[in-house]
């Protein structure tokens, strides 16, 4: 089969691979119809992940056609259409069973910290990723669920991981009515979260960051207000002028391990590797805050330490809230949504790559070229 | 900098901090809920917690995942397999792709025996044994006759058609800075290994005049 192949620092390309098999009597074989990149794939291609072995395939974001079930499957059939969460699951540990589906302790063998991710290197457990024609699918009767015929694969894709994400991460915020909402990034999980605050009530939503374009998507897809924080000399200040000097209610980090903002933080993660992440945009959102605020983290950072400031967090009386997001927990809620018009998830994609032009898309989104927010990959094209 | 209030006069900041913020009440917002309905699809929807589906987040409700085992069958083919010290055991389940192998392999063999989670010594011995992977990983890929393409496999071949100059330049775009280092990221340990491997060579060739 034709699957994307990892091969160093900025350098993917398209390889022959055996096609997975069942490796276990709960797995599933299933044919890829759509992947996406993520921009937490970024954190991979740029060689920030440890444990990220040359051959590897990403994708953690893909729906396609069930093609090969293991003997213990009963849920799925051959044929079937079906959606992917983002998250590897036994549905049956400590902490599946408490609805904790993205902490499974079942399925990483290389950490404890995290939990199995498809194509997130070998740190989330070592599975091959969806930006392939096939991929292995473990628990097939847990974690995958029919694509509901209404649905487009599409906005299916979507809900594997990014709009689920953004909507865990405005519950994590745990919003009022009225809330003031700041949400870091405008990327496809802040446009998310900032569309689902106003779902939970909030009163005003504010989004930040540097891309004329993704601002743009902001006001327009999210209806939100935005700040460009590349035109404030502190981006911090401005907010608390425009929200009379006291902070949001509740700010979201949608931007995680390379956020811009301060050249010193980035280089030193993103290129030097020695945090685990660029913490800009998670201090913003500690200092930008408001005392005895809550901070909801969706940006995803690496396993090494990174320099938060925790001493503010202290000070402000903050509630830090964050995990991957169990995916599947959000389906039935998030699939009203869409049905009723409120969300509109497909709305953000804005490139579409066949397989074997991967590497463009990876670059394209990896240097936010030619205005692009979110790019798909169809393996078939 | 001021504002109206609701009787239409100017009121300085200053004044307005004295009714909120360093005052009780919080700062009004612009539009009320009634405008926030109309303007937004949706919005409110998810006011009250219960209809947010991580809310609480933790919930004990075995059944809810459709698991109809206590503990899963094990996978099976894991002798070896490298773990995480902070496992008991190896997982029921885990993935198979790109197994432990030549000098990378070793050295992160050793950062999963010797060092656990906790310890910087465990991630940046993987993120070693990552950059000596991709050396290897050019090596074998040329002897099986599909070298990398350095070039085109950064994907910057493209960067014409996706209008690399007007995407970045005049847009205000705060990453342009350090876009310039992405080039000695990617390149530098390629020409810094070059320029090592010609020494070495040129001291082994003196060595044997």
């Amino acid at each position: 089969m034709r699957a994307m192949v990892y091969r160093g620092p900025y350098r993917i390309r398209v390889e022959e691979k055996d096609r997975p098999r069942i490796e276990h009597p709960g797995d599933a074989i299933i044919k890829v119809t759509l992947a996406a990149i993520c921009g937490s794939d970024l954190h991979l291609y740029h060689g920030m992940m440890p444990d990220t072995r040359v051959g590897h395939t990403f994708g953690h974001e893909f729906v396609g056609v069930v093609d090969e079930v293991g003997p213990d499957v009963r849920n799925l059939k051959v044929g079937d259409r079906v959606m992917v969460p983002f998250n590897i699951y036994c549905g049956s540990c400590f902490f599946c069973a408490r609805g904790l589906y993205s902490n499974c302790h079942n399925v990483n063998a290389n950490a404890t910290a995290v939990g199995g991710i498809y194509g997130y290197s070998h740190t989330c457990g070592g599975y091959d990723g969806g930006q392939a024609e096939y991929v292995r699918v473990p628990f097939a009767d847990v974690g995958p669920a029919l694509i509901p015929e209404w649905m487009s694969d599409e906005d299916a894709l979507m809900c594997t991981d990014a709009l689920a994400t953004g909507y865990f991460g405005a519950q994590l915020g745990e919003i009022r009515e009225g809330d003031t909402v700041v949400v870091f990034g405008a990327g496809p999980v802040g446009l998310y979260a900032a569309l689902s605050s106003w779902l939970m009530g909030a009163g005003r939503v504010l989004v930040v960051d540097h891309l004329d374009h993704r601002l743009e998507k902001a006001r327009t897809f999210a209806h939100a207000e935005t700040i460009n924080f590349a035109e404030h000399d502190d981006v911090v200040v401005h907010l608390k002028r425009i929200t009379g000097f006291l902070g949001a209610d509740v700010a979201i980090d949608a931007v995680g391990a390379e956020a811009d903002g301060n050249l010193l933080m980035h280089v030193t993660s993103a290129k030097l590797k020695l945090q685990g992440g660029s913490p800009v945009a998670l201090n913003w959102a500690i200092d930008g805050v408001r005392k005895g605020g809550s901070v909801s983290v969706m940006g995803a950072y690496g396993p090494m330490f990174s320099a938060v400031k925790f001493g503010d967090a202290l000070n402000k009386g903050l509630t830090l809230r964050m995990n991957q997001c169990p995916v599947k927990r959000q389906w039935p809620r998030l699939f009203e949504h869409i049905r009723n018009g409120h969300l509109r998830p497909s709305e953000i994609i804005t490139h579409r790559f066949p397989l074997e032009h991967i590497a463009e898309g990876y670059h394209t989104f990896s240097a936010k070229l030619d205005g692009i927010i979110k790019p798909v990959i169809v393996p078939a094209a | 900098m001021s504002q109206q209030n609701d009787d239409g006069a100017e009121q300085t900041v200053a004044e307005l901090m004295t009714q909120y913020t360093y005052a009780r009440h919080k700062p009004p917002l612009a539009e009320s809920r009634e405008v926030l309905r109309a303007r937004i699809p949706g919005w409110g929807a998810d006011l009250d917690p219960a209809d947010r589906p991580s809310v609480p987040q933790e919930v004990y409700d075995p059944a809810a995942s459709g698991a109809r085992w206590t503990f899963p069958e094990r996978q099976p083919g894991g002798e070896g397999r490298e773990r995480s010290v902070e496992h008991a055991f190896l997982t029921p389940v885990f993935g198979t792709a790109q197994p432990l192998r030549g000098a990378s392999g070793a050295l992160r063999r050793v950062a999963y025996r010797r060092f656990s989670e906790g310890r910087a010594a465990h991630w940046l011995l993987l993120l070693a044994a990552d950059r000596v992977d991709v050396a290897e990983g050019f090596v074998s890929a040329a002897v099986r006759g599909r070298p990398d393409n350095l070039v085109a496999e950064t994907g910057v071949l493209s960067e014409r058609r996706r209008h690399g100059l007007s995407s970045r330049l005049g847009r205000g775009r705060a990453d342009v800075v350090h876009h310039a280092l992405d080039p000695v990221v990617v390149a530098g340990p390629w020409v810094l290994a070059s320029v090592a491997s010609y020494r070495v060579v040129r001291r082994i060739r003196g060595a044997r005049r």
